[in-house]
Formats: structure tokens, C-alpha cells, sequence
């Protein structure tokens, strides 16, 4: 992005929304609405998973339908550790990284064999294996969940378990995560990947064996997106294996392409606009008529469906539009 | 003069579709070879295996003295195998520059770079510039692939395959679905690299053909029936009746 490409609507829309989440902890504050901070954050964690996948699905092509499995397993790496007493966040947060790429290698160095269709099965079919191996781990709570009655602790004097100072560290790891994102896609390493989803046979017969660098950026994205799962782990203190079923992937997916899959800000407005959506529809639906709201997955699937299938490059392609 | 590729009884089946028979053809260092024949006679079939695309059922197939039978794409390209698409496969959403710079990179080391921006490589930029250059589209360098024209699009297949530095081109029809004018031009091209790379090229234009060719070889229905000098192939009955005639009539 150039100093130049601020001064569009679209620049100035990106900078403002990056500025609101930036006060968001003052503007609660002012307001006294405690609960819009959880949203915020909630918002925050999501969005890094969304960048994440985004990496791959956007630039790449590879649309992973288990995604939701590395936050489970971010959580997880936060909260087995508390469940033994083990409350340094400089072992719940590398640990949560190093087996999300783990994961990420092995699940993804069998599912990219495969293309298309098969790709997204089967990296589905991999995230239920994980769903029902946390299930049957009866000692960590199986599907009742797990209790997490601490948060992770880094330094002393910074508390995470104080609201705004947890926000503000979600904040700046959906920044870095952004930034690196970013770098990665315009590097040489971003120009192969991208070149394999426009054109994987062109890609081939250049003299790029696709694969190995498919499967890299596959565990880069497993990587972060084990991150945000340790911060989600954090944040809750109750994980439980719903967290990674294959609807939460459906969702992470359906964010993403919302936003615009394929630009640096997409998944950003793709979780905003689901949360909020999610959150107050129903509240708007009611002050049409009392007790609408509860019908509210009626136009939220709707609003979905209609952008998804008019508006290429999901609210990202909107603002592009508006550019011209 | 040395032998550049060597194709041994190359064989390739789909189902009961006999694409390769017997297929036996040297390509000599430096020269044109065309690949003429009819429609479905196996010709994308033969250099899906050249460059490791597809792999043949059995046969041998030796690049620069070493057997490639069963080396990979990749591997190939890296040997210096290069190859340019019957129906135009270029990144649409990258500029032409990009493009080009896509392809340089591939023999540029490993692309295993995360950080540094490619589009600010100065030195990548350039040296895909003097490929665009070669092919006379330096003037929509920063114009978006999916916004150029056809032809201008099977001219950047060239640049694409030109940038990795190969010893040897596979063309695919490079004047497919050409106007009269537009083709000229890409003969131009061609014609600029006669002699200095070794060329198999695949051609239903027979004024591209006769204007570039070296010698010809002609396929019909997965087998070679002739392989000659453009006048000898022209005045060859057999090949008159399989194939020229058709043109003819
Ligand atoms: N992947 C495939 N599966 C099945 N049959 C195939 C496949 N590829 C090619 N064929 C068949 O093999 C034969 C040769 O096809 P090929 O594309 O090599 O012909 P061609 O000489 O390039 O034709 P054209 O001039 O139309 O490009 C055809 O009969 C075609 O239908
Ligand atoms: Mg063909």
C-alpha cells in the first residue's frame, strides 16, 4: 500500500475502521459498556484466524474446511498446561504455534495431494479427527469442555487478564498478523503461491514444484491461526471441542469471502460485519415487530447468500467499486 | 550439429485412445523443428510428455545426453525445457510485467523469500522488462494480463517462456486463433530466435511453418509418418494426402 492509496474512500475507510479498534477500549470506557469490549475482542481474535485464512484461501486457492481445528488446538495449548499448573504464557503461546504447524505439515502434506473438491473434504475430515480426539479426552473434560480458571502470564505487572490489556494484545497481534501477511503475499514466496491458484500448470511448467511451497504457507496459516487460539483461550475461560467443530471452520470461510478473500483488509470487515450482524440483528429485527428476533438467521443467511453471489470480492470488491 | 532432444519409440494411451505410437524424433541443437498434423493427432499429447506433464506409457526421452523419461515438470523446466500453451495460460489478475517476472524468478534461485517486496526487485523488474522487450510489450508492462488482448497474450506466452532461459522452446501452437496480421508479427518474433534456441514447434499455420521450420515432421493419428525438409515434406505424397491436401481442399 502507498501513502497515496489512504487518500481513496477505501484507504480512509481501512484507516478509520483500524483507528475505531484501535480507542475501542476508551470508547467503552466512556460509554461504560463493558460487554462491547468482549465483542471488540472477540472480533479482534477472530479477524487474526480470518487473516490466517485468508493466506491461503485468498492468495493461495487452498479453501480449507478445518481451519476452526487450529484454533481448537491454540485453546487447548493454553489450557492443558493451566489444567497441570502451568501458567507461563511463554510456553502456552510457542507451544500453541509450534503443534498448530505441526498439525498444519502433517494434515497438509497428505490433503494437498489432493485439489478441489477433495481438498476442502478432506481437510474437514481432518478437523473432526481432531474434534473427536479432544472429545474422548475424558481427563481434559472431553465434550463437557475444559475450565480455564487462569490466563497465561508473561511479565510481571502486565496482567492479560485485565479486559484492556488483553484487547490491546489482540490488537497488535491482528496488526503484526496483518503486516506479515502482507509482506508474505508480495514477496517472491507470495508471487509463487498466488501464481499456483491463478494457474498451477503454468506454475509447474516454469519450474516450480508447487507443493512444497503450497504445504509452507498451509503451516505459516496454521501457525497464526494457532495463535489466535491460544489468545482465544485466554479470552474464554471455558474451551471445549464445539470450539473447533467443522460449522466454526464453515464460518471462518464464509468471513473471509464475505470480507474479500484475496485483499489485506477483507477479513477484517468479513468478521466485523459477521459479529455485528450475528449480534445485533436480531435487537434491530425486534424493533419492527416484538419477538422477530429470534428469527434472525432468516435475513443474516440472506444478507450472506445476496453478497456473496453479487458482490466480487466480497465488501472489499464494494469498496473497490466505489474507488473507481 | 548435436542432438538437443531424442525421442525413442514413445508410446501413450488413453483408454483406447492410441495419442503417441511409436513415436521416434530427434531435435537437433539450434534448429526449428515443426510438429505438423491434423486435429487430435496427438501433438499437445507429445509435448505434455516432453516437458513432463504427462508421462509415457513406455519409451525413453533424452534432453542434453540425460534420460528424462521420468523426470518431473519442474525438473525439466530447470534443465532448460520451457514451454508455451496451445490454449493461453498466463496469471490473469498479475500485470504482464509480473508476469514475466514470475518466470525469471524461477530460475532465479529458490523462491523461498518471504520479506522483501518482489514488485521492488529492481534487478527482477528489469531483467523481465528486456523479455518483454524480445516480444515487443514493454508498452503494457503494468497493464493487468486479463486486459490485453489475444494476441498480445499468446506473444507474453512466449516472453513467459523465453524468461526462464531455456535451451529449448516447445511451442504450442503460438498462432493459434490468430489473425493474419497478428501472426505475422509472431512469426517476426520466432524469427528472431531461429538459430539461437532450439525450437519444436507446433503449427497449423503452414505459412509459419514453411517460414520458420527447419525440418518438419508430420503425425497422423499418433504416428510419424514423415520427418524431412520443408520442400521434401512439401512435395511428399503421403503427407499431401494426410494432411497438406486436407489444407488444400
Ligand atoms: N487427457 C486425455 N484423456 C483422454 N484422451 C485424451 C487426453 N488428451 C488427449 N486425448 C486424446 O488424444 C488424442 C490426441 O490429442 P491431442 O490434444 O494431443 O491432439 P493435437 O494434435 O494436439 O490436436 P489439436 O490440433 O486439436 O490441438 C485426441 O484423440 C484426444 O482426444
Ligand atoms: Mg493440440
Amino acid at each position: 500500500m502507498n501513502a497515496s492509496d489512504i487518500l481513496t474512500p477505501k484507504g480512509l475507510i481501512a484507516a478509520a475502521v483500524i483507528l475505531l479498534l484501535a480507542v475501542m477500549p476508551v470508547l467503552t470506557t466512556i460509554a461504560d459498556q463493558a460487554f462491547y469490549l468482549d465483542i471488540a475482542t472477540r472480533i479482534l481474535i477472530l479477524a487474526i484466524a480470518a487473516v490466517s485464512l485468508n493466506l491461503i484461501l485468498g492468495y493461495g486457492g487452498m479453501v480449507s474446511f478445518g481451519h476452526a481445528a487450529f484454533i481448537g488446538i491454540g485453546a487447548y495449548a493454553v489450557g492443558i498446561p493451566i489444567y497441570y499448573d502451568e501458567y507461563s504464557g511463554w510456553l502456552h503461546f510457542p507451544l500453541a504455534i509450534a503443534v498448530s504447524a505441526l498439525y498444519a505439515l502433517i494434515t497438509g502434506a497428505i490433503s494437498l495431494r489432493t485439489k478441489g473438491v477433495h481438498f476442502i473434504m478432506i481437510t474437514m475430515a481432518f478437523s473432526q479427527m481432531v474434534f473427536f480426539l479432544f472429545i474422548s479426552l475424558e481427563e481434559y473434560g472431553g465434550d463437557d469442555g475444559l475450565l480455564i480458571w487462569s490466563d497465561s502470564e508473561f511479565v510481571d505487572g502486565v496482567d492479560v487478564d485485565d479486559p484492556t490489556t488483553f484487547y490491546y494484545l489482540c490488537f497488535i497481534s491482528l496488526m503484526g498478523a496483518l503486516f506479515l501477511v502482507h509482506r508474505i503475499v508480495n514477496s517472491r514466496f507470495g508471487r509463487v503461491i498466488r501464481g499456483s491458484m491463478s494457474n498451477d500448470k503454468r506454475m509447474k511448467a516454469l519450474g516450480y514444484p508447487t507443493y512444497g511451497y503450497k504445504l509452507t504457507a498451509y503451516v505459516i496459516s496454521g501457525a497464526i491461526c494457532g495463535y489466535a487460539g491460544a489468545l482465544m483461550g485466554n479470552f474464554t475461560n471455558f474451551i471445549s471441542p464445539e470450539m473447533m467443530g467443522w460449522t466454526r471452520s464453515g464460518e471462518l470461510i464464509f468471513m473471509v469471502v464475505l470480507g474479500g478473500s484475496g485483499s489485506v483488509m477483507g477479513p477484517i470487515y468479513g468478521v466485523l460485519s459477521f459479529l455485528l450482524l450475528e449480534e445485533f440483528l436480531p435487537d434491530f429485527m425486534d424493533l419492527f415487530s416484538k419477538d422477530a428476533g429470534i428469527y434472525w438467521h432468516l435475513p443474516f443467511g440472506i444478507i450472506l447468500v445476496l453478497v456473496v453471489l453479487f458482490v466480487r470480492g466480497g465488501i472489499n470488491g464494494l469498496l473497490d467499486r466505489w474507488n473507481r | 550439429m548435436t542432438m538437443l532432444l531424442e525421442i525413442r519409440d514413445l508410446q501413450k494411451s488413453f483408454g483406447g485412445v492410441h495419442a503417441t505410437k511409436n513415436v521416434s524424433l530427434d531435435v537437433l541443437e539450434g534448429e526449428v523443428h515443426a510438429v505438423i498434423g491434423p486435429n487430435g493427432a496427438g501433438k499437445t499429447t507429445l509435448i505434455s510428455q516432453l516437458c513432463g506433464e504427462q508421462f509415457p506409457d513406455s519409451g525413453r526421452v533424452r534432453f542434453a545426453g540425460k534420460d528424462i523419461t521420468r523426470a518431473s515438470g519442474p525438473a525439466r523446466a530447470h534443465m532448460g525445457i520451457a514451454r508455451s500453451f496451445q490454449i493461453t495460460t498466463v496469471f490473469q489478475d498479475m500485470t504482464l510485467l509480473e508476469n514475466v517476472s514470475v518466470s525469471v524468478q524461477a530460475h532465479d534461485g529458490h523462491s523461498f523469500r518471504f520479506w522483501a517486496d518482489a514488485g521492488r526487485d529492481a534487478a527482477l523488474n528489469a531483467k523481465a522488462m528486456t523479455f518483454l522487450e524480445e516480444v515487443g510489450l514493454q508498452e503494457k508492462a503494468h497493464v493487468l494480463s486479463r486486459e490485453v488482448s489475444h494476441g498480445e497474450h499468446r506473444q507474453l506466452e512466449i516472453a513467459m517462456a523465453l524468461a526462464t532461459e531455456p535451451k529449448m522452446l516447445l511451442l504450442d501452437e503460438p498462432m493459434a486463433g490468430m489473425g493474419t496480421e497478428e501472426s505475422q508479427r509472431m512469426i517476426e518474433i520466432l524469427k528472431r530466435f531461429k538459430g539461437q534456441k532450439t525450437m519444436l514447434l507446433v503449427e497449423h499455420d503452414m505459412d509459419a511453418v514453411f517460414a520458420l521450420a527447419d525440418r518438419i515432421s508430420v503425425l497422423v493419428y499418433g504416428e510419424l509418418i514423415a520427418t524431412d525438409t520443408p520442400a521434401a515434406i512439401r512435395d511428399n505424397e503421403a503427407v499431401r494426402q494426410a494432411y497438406l491436401g486436407e489444407e488444400a481442399a
